[in-house]
């Protein structure tokens, strides 16, 4: 493999938490450089701090989200009654639920099309022209990625604000009054307007992301089917999307993840899940079932078909884009 | 190559551009405008707040595209003593802070044992580590919450007013938790890219386990604590979700804070608070990400070894 491209200026680590570009080498089983064997007592005062504090606050928690499923408990009350799957019964009843559960699959969806769609196709447009002042453009449209949720969702309703907002005040500047929205407040807009946030809080992560894989393809395999004729198109169909197919995918079950987290914590600080429960997603269902109104094993079912669903969505997500990988 | 050689993927697609013709030209024109209207799209949100945090109360109520009057520094001080994020912002930073040093204190041993010693039970630790990168902390504050409150019962005697829940320290120590998968993921991923003969050179020379770990591997892993330490200065700055739940009485974090703003504007209309709010919390996030970028690119030129 050749590099051609410029150093990159990424770090090479960077993307990893996303991508998980180098996930093969630490899955067990993989051969490890391993070199020598004990000091035990070494080796336990290395690893025993940390293991304890993940088993403390991630493994006990986690199964607790599902025991506690099997329970009805108003939390501080010492009586927990156990009910078996009494409430993955109620939920199924429970037009709230599968309201914020169409929600969150609807966000998925939108954004999850929108986001990797622009970025993949801005990324390749930029690798391939190369353009000038790409280092500040990367400065820029990385600045949403390093934004707290609370920031994005002052920032948008400032943007969707109904009477002085960027959006409607902008619309009214070029005469466009008719196209003006009760962002937020409409029950079949809102759904979308948390969605452009979040495509706008994404969009230049991938991007940047993109870009760097792209830059590693050699200009050698564009050179040679140019010279066949290939049009601008097909190239990145037939050559761009192959060739970065490995980290699309594993950026795409990330992205899907990381989707469901985001989708709450805007909701939460933006919406509330408002107008009338209509941009209610499970974790903020979840989140108000367990603290306002205190249905702590409710909550928790609702927080098991959450972890069912992700761990669905990924497993799909990764076996439908499964291909040869292929090489340069 | 040169640029005129690649077609432009703007340009319509029906043939191959001319080399030099006017179409891949105006497919340039065409990319350019558009890369600069989504770095607009991101910039101008971003730069209007900061203008905004300057108006005067009564500038809200026009054209949202006017600049300020005059430049009311008063906002800021009403945000930092009034609304209290002054010391908001103090707990911010001592959580972030303990919650970096606690973090980094037990994945770095763990993260550099896992790379480089054989030891029972490794597989089982790396796939437990490996699942834990899949447990979003989201998913699992409520347990986490109500675990605090049972230790709290369990005190009552020796701690009548509570000692975990309202506690920046156990904050930062649940912050280090959550992202130890990551940390050590990252970590031994970089350990097991460093040539082993550099410890075994300083084993020859006869220093302890612990001092190669600390004075050779450390340093030489510099980069990947880099980019953990920004990572996850990101995660804790920014998170609200936990700190909301975990300090629910007046020690807020600035986050919290903020959303309190936040919410309290949709009633009051006290835009210039909530806008300098918001620009005291984007400053040290936008000065640490400058600033660690580019220790980060440097680290990359001029290191020896890569990820």
């Amino acid at each position: 493999m050749t590099t051609l491209s410029t150093p990159p200026r990424q770090p090479a680590a960077r993307p990893v938490k996303k991508t998980g570009a180098t996930f093969r080498r630490t899955r067990p089983g993989a051969p490890d450089r391993t070199r020598k064997r004990g000091d035990t007592r070494f080796v336990l005062a290395c690893l025993l701090p940390a293991l304890v504090l993940f088993a403390v606050f991630m493994v006990y928690p986690t199964v607790n989200v599902f025991r506690m499923s099997l329970y009805t408990w108003s939390g501080f009350s010492p009586d927990m009654k156990f009910v078996g799957l009494d409430n993955f019964r109620h939920l199924l009843d429970d037009r709230q639920f599968v309201r914020a559960f169409q929600n969150t699959v609807a966000l998925l969806v939108v954004v999850t099309v929108a986001t990797m769609g622009m970025a993949l196709f801005l990324a390749a447009i930029m690798t391939r022209q190369k353009l000038r002042g790409g280092n500040l453009l990367r400065f820029v449209l990385y600045i949403p990625n390093i934004l707290s949720v609370v920031v994005i969702a002052a920032i948008f309703s400032a943007v969707y604000d109904q009477n002085n907002g960027l959006l409607n005040g902008s619309l009214r500047a070029v005469s466009l009054d008719t196209w003006q929205q009760v962002w937020l407040g409409d029950q079949k807009l809102v759904l979308y307007s948390v969605g452009m946030a979040m495509v706008w809080q994404s969009l230049g992560y991938y991007m940047v992301l993109y870009m760097s894989s792209m830059a590693s393809i050699p200009e050698e395999l564009y050179e040679a089917s140019s010279l066949d004729g290939a049009s601008a198109v097909r190239q990145f169909f037939s050559l761009t999307l192959p060739l970065i197919w490995q980290n699309l995918r594993t950026s795409l079950t990330f992205f899907v993840m990381s989707a469901v987290n985001l989708s709450f914590v805007l909701v939460r600080a933006m919406t509330g899940g408002g107008p009338d429960g209509s941009s209610e997603v499970l974790l903020s269902y979840m989140y108000k079932q367990a603290y306002t109104n205190s249905s702590y094993g409710y909550g928790m079912a609702i927080g098991v078909v959450i972890f069912a669903f992700s761990f669905l969505v990924s497993l799909l997500v990764s076996r439908a884009t499964r291909r040869e990988p292929l090489q340069f | 190559m040169t640029m005129i050689d690649s077609p432009s993927l703007g340009a319509p697609s029906t043939g191959s551009a001319r080399p030099g013709g006017r179409r891949a030209r105006a497919g340039r024109a065409v990319t350019y405008t558009l890369v600069t209207a989504l770095a607009l799209a991101i910039a101008v949100p971003v730069a209007w707040v900061l203008t905004a945090s300057l108006k005067a109360k009564s500038e809200f109520f026009g054209s949202p595209w006017t600049l300020p009057e005059a430049l009311r520094w008063e906002n800021y001080v009403d945000a930092f003593t009034d609304a209290h994020l002054g010391s908001y912002f103090l707990t911010s930073v001592l959580v972030t802070v303990l919650g970096l040093v606690f973090v980094l204190a037990v994945s770095v041993p763990a993260a550099y044992v896992i790379a480089r010693y054989d030891f029972p039970g490794k597989g089982a630790v790396e796939t437990a580590l490996l699942a834990g990168l899949f447990v979003n902390v989201n998913y699992i504050v409520v347990p986490i919450f109500l675990m605090l409150v049972d230790w709290d019962k369990a005190l009552v005697d020796a701690f009548p007013d509570g000692f975990f829940l309202d506690n920046p320290t156990v904050l930062s120590l649940v912050y280090a938790a959550t992202s130890i998968p990551f940390t050590i993921y990252l970590l031994t991923a970089y350990f097991r890219s460093i040539p082993v003969e550099y410890e075994d050179a300083a084993a020859l020379d006869g220093a302890s386990r612990f001092r190669i770990m600390t004075t050779i591997m450390l340093p030489m892993a510099r980069p990947a604590v880099t980019t953990v330490i920004l990572f996850n200065f990101l995660a804790y700055w920014n998170d609200f979700i936990i700190s909301l739940t975990l300090l629910p009485g007046e020690g807020k974090t600035v986050q919290v804070g903020l959303l309190n703003l936040f919410t309290a504007q949709k009633a009051a209309a006290d835009y210039g608070r909530l806008y300098a709010g918001m620009v005291i919390v984007i400053v040290p996030v936008l000065l640490v990400y400058a600033l660690i970028q580019k220790r980060l690119i440097e680290g990359m030129a001029s290191g020896g070894v890569k990820g």
